[in-house]
């Protein structure tokens, strides 16, 4: 079935939708991973965004039941070039056509989607309607225009948990949270206890946890410092999400009060909250970094950590105190991928060391928050 | 951290001649390493025995020794350069063993040479195989479970517990010689016996048989700061059990989820850590259980290899440049990216298109072994095509292969769908469980049979995914085909194009021709857009223009103006195609970058310095036919097209392209047909007053009788319109010709048989000329060490030529320019004359370059194809400066190297069929010791004591007398079978009689087994007999390693050589200076 891409910049792409008809709007952004499709497809996010992949077939291995990063899809529609109608995995239990007209949503194929990343690269990123209906594309060209930004907008209310869970047998297992902790009960003796505040967090970070020992209790992202503290956790822990990072004010003043009470460990979105939190601003990259071979730099150490990387904003280390430095820098732009504020315990990073998809490179920094927490108590 | 200052020269040891398992890769990389650390202010010292390497350009490295890779003569090397250090890891397996073996002996420690990029204990770790088995015990991987064994004995005990089948796979070889599987215990001995005669160290292992698991490969980088980077993953379609260098393989990994490539990824960089690997880049191959994910480590090599020259042009990341730098202290995040310049080599690359290498074999050349394909490699080159899909990738590549096709089937070649309607069930899945060289063609002719995917799966074990795509491009043949000319319509031909359909295909799909379908085409506007090859899936801006064609909407092929000109390269190496076209390719290109003119390459093997996106100013990273190149030519409009320089498959095209308006430089593609053309060619000669061997035609056997009997055996049988003499035949007598004869008829498909005198006993002479169209210069004149009658390419040869008179060194150049002349040449000429009592023959003619170029170039030190290059251009010599010919002082041996060892069951005689895969060469003031080297370098040790064993048909008895008798007295004791002892004990020669194999025991062949014979020399009798006495004796000597000539002339050289090195010692000197000598 025919399809047309239209960009807000009056570009129009054409496709062939592979789950039948349907209508998405959302910014294009381009990921250029060559393996994860399926983490791709359930990181909340991608909300609000149509995301396009630069390898060109996908769908080869199928879909299973373990690599998901959240329990449903997040993303508005996925661009590919060539879908694979026939997959070859041990693992594999759907076809990604079945998986993807499950969550309603838009697969559009036979696109040349490395034209659309080097539009993206050249112009910036941009909304776009994607449509099997509508075959007129000033219409589509209109409709994207008009169509709301991510700039602005808090999307993270959007793919938030509406309870607190925790992570048991690679799943979520809700959990009752009241003011008082007495519910959920203390800590078992021994075990690290983490709040997580869920702006749209991957199950990886889950999944880290439980494997060094800890126990995550997720939060959904209106969670005030009281509720948080009246677990007792050993440390905060803020995730990634999608959407502008300057339209979540009341998350920042979350963090902002939690400061120096407990240690605190953000991830890409909760990287730029905690940046935040710690004076400084964000700002929109013009595309953006969405991958699993961005280079990142430990300025301690002089390392390189090959990252997954999902974010389309970025911290502006100008206003960051003196308090706070820059730990990590991306190699490619360098731009800020990791900030520290030593006194009180707090750092972040950019890009995801939970990977999925991407390369484990970058794991230690759970390690790090734990010896970090560790101190903190001692 | 910035580069080490302690350093101040650093030797680098090549790779040698091109076999099977080390082609022209590690030219690539070596070249590169050459270049990245001179670029450094490091003096680069340099050792390779092979000629037609770009690396052994004088300009390359600052001291280039052509000399045999052996630890003796590195060490002499080493003695004289006392370089501050010595990079192991850029010439394959040859330079890493070498270094190994110099480090071993003591010779590095004595002279202060550190071993950098791997230390030894890093190589000894990952080759040998037990160390490598405990330290993967230790970080948690599982490799398969193996047994290390010394003797067939333990072989035998290892196998209770492995069970079969079993792999064996012999220590310290090179693309896994001498291994095998074993189904029984026959094979079992066989493979082992052979396996541990071949190994280094007189060991193999026994190993569990994954046959039929996926198989994997990562290519690896890692820096002094232990920062780990993987460059390229690639997919084996065939699975284990081919050696990966037989098996098509696919870039990147298509069948694996994130997980299960990310455990891969810390698995390869986990060894690397435990390996030890300080710098560059490695190789790790991987087996992954398709039922269950099970995964082992099959083996890692600390060093570039042809994986990743596959995987720096599948991604656009030069890994062996980088490989370099690291290895003098830099780090990946201090080395800037070529492609984007604004990013630094600390990444992987991500790559937006697929990319399919596709072996080359040549199994028409060994009749007599089978064509199957195990964990030994035979293959003898490979193709790489990039596509946007697999199906477009794989279709392209097998066009690129050289072999008559176009794509997956669909072409009217054999095999193809619909041809073979005899074809039964039990044959189809004979052609598929077997691995050999056409399983990629019997799939779909499967399919087209009924065969399911689960069937052809069960067979094969390629996994599903693979065949589904095969399937999918059977399924649209199949439709298109059944409905004939409409697939001609817009939307139809525009998916065929994006599938990987040529117009052959097309064409033969509507009933139509290869024409029309590409007016049909260019009426619709359907044609291939260029996408970029940039490392980063268009993240960045790419700035090197390395260019695929696809079809889609976006173009990104940049428009240029200025004046330009198009190579196109050779393909996939073979026999008979090899580097050396490689090396003129790429001097063209250099010419065109010393003149300011754009130049453009366009070439499909991706083992190549021409394929390096350094080499030209723009890429094309095509298939070679005229379907492919037009569209380059359009899209470039070219002001000039080379096609002289990359051997036959551009030659090829030059008829279509010339009909098509193609401005080709140089000598006009009808001057070329002139000299090809027979008849033409006669008269040529006859109007120049120049002789040739008399001969004529015959299209049935009683026609070449009587022409035979005119005039006079033994003649020459070929057929017409084949290439590097095959089924080509000297025939003796009327008995013989009539055994030939059918075959030849039927191989010439309806042509007429070509009979030539054959000048028996005549010396052959090579010559290569360059010509500006009004003054011709000699490039260089060769003498072959063996007679005529062995193919030129087989043939040692020596310059400057040791037995010509000066008067018939004269009448050479006369002849040579006049046909120059004649043909109007402008560019390289090549002409093969035979001498028979002093008389001159022209054999043959041609216009263009020739496998000598290289080897002429760096005897001389005159970039011959350069300068051609120029004279393409329009210069005149005189401009240039090249008016003279060059006769330098020293003496320099061509030998070529053969791949008979590979081939179980071939005899390893030379013909008049080409055989061998690559060439040395040998350099020194005397011949003697030329020879000696370029015996040397080729793998044969000539000894200066013992027992030499003559076995010498009637004709040539007397002339190797006195071979005989000059080993006689330089202490040999001299062996030799009843005739030729006789002959030998009536002339004055003691010689001790032994059995031939036929006459009882011990026999020649058991005293050669018991290494109680040093030296053979057998010359064949004319008929061709297999299994006769003399193969068992040539083959023996073959697998024992005991030099062996099968000439007169030959022997007479080695004799001379093994003369000269009793009187004084084998020394070393650099190119450069000899050319200052000159």
């Amino acid at each position: 079935m025919k399809a047309l891409i239209a960009f807000e910049d009056g570009k129009v792409f054409e496709g062939h939708s592979f789950t039948g008809p349907g209508e998405a709007v959302g910014e294009v952004v381009f990921n250029t991973a060559m393996t994860g499709y399926q983490e791709v497809l359930t990181d909340p996010s991608y909300k609000g965004q149509i995301v396009t992949m630069t390898y060109p077939l996908i769908g080869n291995y199928g879909v299973n039941s373990e690599d998901i990063e959240s329990s449903t899809i997040h993303l508005e529609a996925f661009v590919i070039r060539e879908y694979e109608a026939e997959y070859s995995n041990w693992r594999a239990e759907e076809s990604l056509r079945e998986y993807l007209v499950r969550h309603g949503v838009l697969g559009i194929h036979q696109v040349d989607t490395r034209a659309i990343t080097r539009h993206i690269r050249l112009k910036g990123a941009m909304k776009a309607v994607i449509s099997t209906d509508v075959s007129d594309p000033a219409t589509l060209v209109e409709k994207a225009r008009l169509a709301p930004g991510l700039e602005g907008r808090d999307l993270v209310k959007e793919v938030t948990t509406k309870n607190p869970y925790t992570w048991k047998d690679d799943r979520p297992l809700d959990v009752v949270v009241s003011k008082r902790m007495a519910d959920v009960g203390p800590p078992p003796k021994g075990t690290i206890r983490v709040a997580c505040i869920d702006c749209g967090l991957k199950y990886n970070q889950l999944r880290i946890f439980t494997k060094k020992g800890v126990e995550p209790i997720v939060f959904p992202c209106t969670v005030t410092p009281d509720e948080i503290l009246a677990v007792s956790p050993h440390g905060c822990f803020v995730s990634n999400g999608p959407g502008d990072p300057a339209a979540l004010p009341y998350i920042v003043d979350t963090v902002k009060s939690l400061l120096g009470k407990l240690p605190i460990f953000g991830i890409c979105l909760g990287h730029q909250i905690l940046g935040q939190a710690l004076g400084a601003s964000t700002y929109k990259l013009k595309f953006g970094h969405h991958g699993a071979n961005q280079p990142v730099k430990d300025l301690s150490t002089g390392k390189i950590e090959i990252t997954s990387q999902n974010h389309g904003f970025a911290v502006d280390q100008s206003a960051l105190g003196e308090d706070v430095r820059v730990t990590h820098i991306n190699l490619n732009d360098n731009t800020v991928e990791g900030i520290e504020a030593p006194d009180i315990s707090a750092f972040s990073v950019q890009y995801h060391p939970e990977n999925a998809p991407g390369p484990h490179d970058s794991e230690y920094l759970f390690d790090r928050f734990l010896k970090k927490i560790r101190s903190f108590w001692e | 951290m910035p580069k080490r200052q302690d350093l101040e020269s650093i030797l680098i040891i090549g790779s040698g001649p091109i076999v099977i398992g080390q082609a022209c890769e590690f030219d690539y990389s070596g070249t590169q390493a050459c270049k990245a650390l001179k670029e450094e202010g490091y003096k680069v010292i340099l050792v390779n025995s092979n000629p037609a390497t770009i690396m052994t350009d004088p300009e390359i490295a600052d001291r280039t020794y052509v000399e045999p890779i052996t630890p003796e003569a590195v060490a002499k090397v080493i003695e004289k350069e006392r370089p501050s250090a010595i990079l192991p890891t850029l010439g394959g397996q040859t330079g890493l063993n070498t270094a190994i073996q110099l480090a071993d002996q003591g010779v590095l420690a004595r002279f202060g040479v550190q071993m950098i990029g791997a230390s030894p204990d890093v190589i000894h770790k990952a080759e040998d195989r037990e160390r490598f088995r405990e330290a993967m015990r230790r970080i948690g991987l599982r490799v398969p479970d193996s047994v290390i064994v010394n003797s067939l004995g333990e072989a035998r005990d290892a196998v209770e517990r492995l069970g079969f089948p079993v792999i064996v796979r012999p220590s310290f070889t090179l693309g896994g010689t001498g291994g095998g599987i074993a189904y029984n215990l026959q094979e079992l001995e066989e493979i082992c016996a052979q396996g541990l005669e071949l190994s280094l160290i007189h060991e193999v292992m026994l190993e569990e048989s994954v046959i039929g698991w996926k198989e994997f490969e990562l290519e690896v980088m890692r820096d002094a700061k232990d920062n780990c980077v993987i460059i390229c993953s690639i997919e084996n379609l065939d699975p284990m059990g081919v050696h990966t260098g037989d098996s098509i393989t696919v870039a990147p990994a298509q069948t694996l989820t994130d997980r299960e490539y990310q455990k891969m990824r810390d698995a390869a960089i986990a060894i690397m850590r435990e390996i030890g690997v300080d710098t560059g880049g490695s190789n790790v191959q991987f087996a992954i259980n398709p039922r269950n994910g099970d995964m082992v480590v099959i083996e890692m090599n600390p060093r570039v290899s042809r994986s990743s020259a596959l995987a720096s042009k599948a991604t656009g990341f030069p890994i062996a440049k980088i490989a370099a730098k690291l290895a003098v202290g830099y780090t990946l995040d201090e080395i800037p990216n070529d492609i984007t310049k604004e990013t630094m080599a600390s990444f992987e690359p991500t790559i937006d298109y697929c990319v399919v290498k596709v072996p080359r074999w040549t199994f028409e050349k060994f009749p007599e072994t089978e064509d199957l394909l195990t964990t030994a490699m035979k293959s003898v080159g490979e193709t790489m095509a990039i596509g946007r899909t697999f199906k477009e990738a794989l279709q392209k590549g097998l066009r690129s292969l050289e072999i008559g096709r176009f794509g997956l089937c669909f072409d009217k070649k054999a095999p193809d769908i619909g041809v073979h309607t005899d074809l039964d069930r039990e044959e189809v899945i004979k052609r598929l469980r077997t691995p050999n060289s056409k399983r990629i063609f019997y799939i779909p002719i499967a399919m087209s049979l009924g065969f399911s995917i689960d069937e052809i799966y069960r067979h094969t074990h390629i996994d599903p995914w693979f065949l589904y795509q095969i399937k999918q491009i059977m399924d649209m043949g199949q439709e298109a085909m059944a409905k004939g000319s409409e697939c001609l319509r817009e939307e139809r031909l525009y998916e065929l194009k994006r599938h990987g359909f040529s117009d052959v295909q097309i064409a033969h799909f509507a009933g139509s021709t290869t024409d029309e379908v590409r007016k049909r085409r260019q009426g619709l506007s359907i044609r291939p857009v260029y996408k970029l090859v940039d490392t980063c899936a268009a993240e960045f801006e790419a700035y090197t223009p390395y260019y695929y064609s696809t079809y889609e909407v976006e173009d990104e092929a940049r428009h240029t103006s200025g004046k330009k000109v198009m190579i196109l390269g050779g393909g996939p190496n073979r026999i008979g195609q090899g580097i050396e076209f490689d090396y003129c390719c790429c001097h063209a290109s250099f010419a065109l970058r010393e003149e300011g003119i754009e130049s453009i390459m366009v070439n499909s093997n991706p083992e190549t310095v021409s394929t390096d996106y350094d080499t030209s100013d723009k890429l094309y990273f095509e298939p070679l036919t005229f379907e492919d190149v037009m569209h380059i030519v359009e899209k470039e409009e070219p002001d000039g097209v080379i096609l002289q320089f990359g051997g036959q498959t551009p030659l090829n095209l030059s008829g279509e392209l010339a009909r098509a308006g193609v401005p080709i430089l140089g000598t006009p593609p009808e001057s070329i047909d002139r000299a090809e053309d027979r008849k033409s060619f006669q008269k040529m000669l006859q109007k120049l007053g120049l002789k040739q061997p008399a001969n004529d035609t015959a299209f049935t056997l009683e026609e070449a009788l009587t022409i035979c009997d005119e005039i006079g055996y033994p003649v020459v049988v070929r057929p017409s319109y084949v290439l590097g003499g095959r089924a080509m035949r000297i025939v003796y007598d009327r008995d013989d010709l009539k055994d030939f004869m059918q075959e030849a008829v039927e191989v010439s498909h309806g042509h007429p048989v070509l009979i030539d005198k054959f000048l028996e006993d005549a010396i052959e002479v090579d010559v290569d000329a360059i010509s500006d169209g009004t003054l011709t210069v000699i490039g260089g004149i060769m003498e072959h060490i063996e007679e005529a009658g062995i193919h030129s390419g087989d043939s040692a040869c020596v310059l400057p030529p040791r037995t010509l008179t000066e008067d018939m060194i004269q009448e050479i150049m006369a002849a040579t320019k006049s046909m120059s002349k004649e043909l109007g040449v402008v560019g390289l000429m090549n002409v093969q004359y035979a001498i028979k009592d002093n008389e001159l023959f022209v054999l043959e003619v041609n216009p263009r370059a020739s496998r000598t170029v290289p080897f002429v170039s760096k005897a001389t030190g005159v970039p011959l194809a350069k300068l051609a290059t120029k004279v393409m251009l329009g210069k005149g010599l005189d401009e240039l400066g090249f008016t003279k010919e060059v006769f330098p002082r020293h003496v320099s041996v061509k030998e070529s190297v053969f791949p008979f060892r590979r081939f179980p069951g071939v005899d390893p005689v030379l013909g008049p069929e080409m055989k061998s895969t690559g060439e040395v060469m040998g350099i020194d003031e005397s011949f003697g010791i030329a020879f000696y080297k370029s015996q040397l370098a080729a793998g044969m040790v000539l000894p200066t004591e013992g027992k030499a064993l003559f076995s010498i048909r009637p004709k040539d008895k007397e002339a190797i007398l006195p071979v005989a008798a000059k080993l006689s007295e330089l202490g040999f004791t001299i062996l030799a079978t009843e005739g030729t002892a006789n002959y030998f004990n009536s002339h004055g020669l003691k010689a001790r009689t032994v059995f031939k194999v036929s006459e009882g025991r011990p026999n020649i062949v058991d005293l050669m087994m018991n290494g109680e014979i040093d030296l053979v020399f057998n010359t064949p009798s004319g008929r061709k007999k297999t299994r006769s006495d003399a193969y068992f004796l040539r083959r023996t000597a073959l697998e024992f390693e005991i030099p062996y000539f099968t000439t007169v002339a030959g022997a007479k050289a080695a004799c001379e050589a093994i003369s000269a090195l009793k009187k004084g010692e084998m020394l070393v000197r650099p190119l450069q200076d000899y050319y200052k000598m000159a």
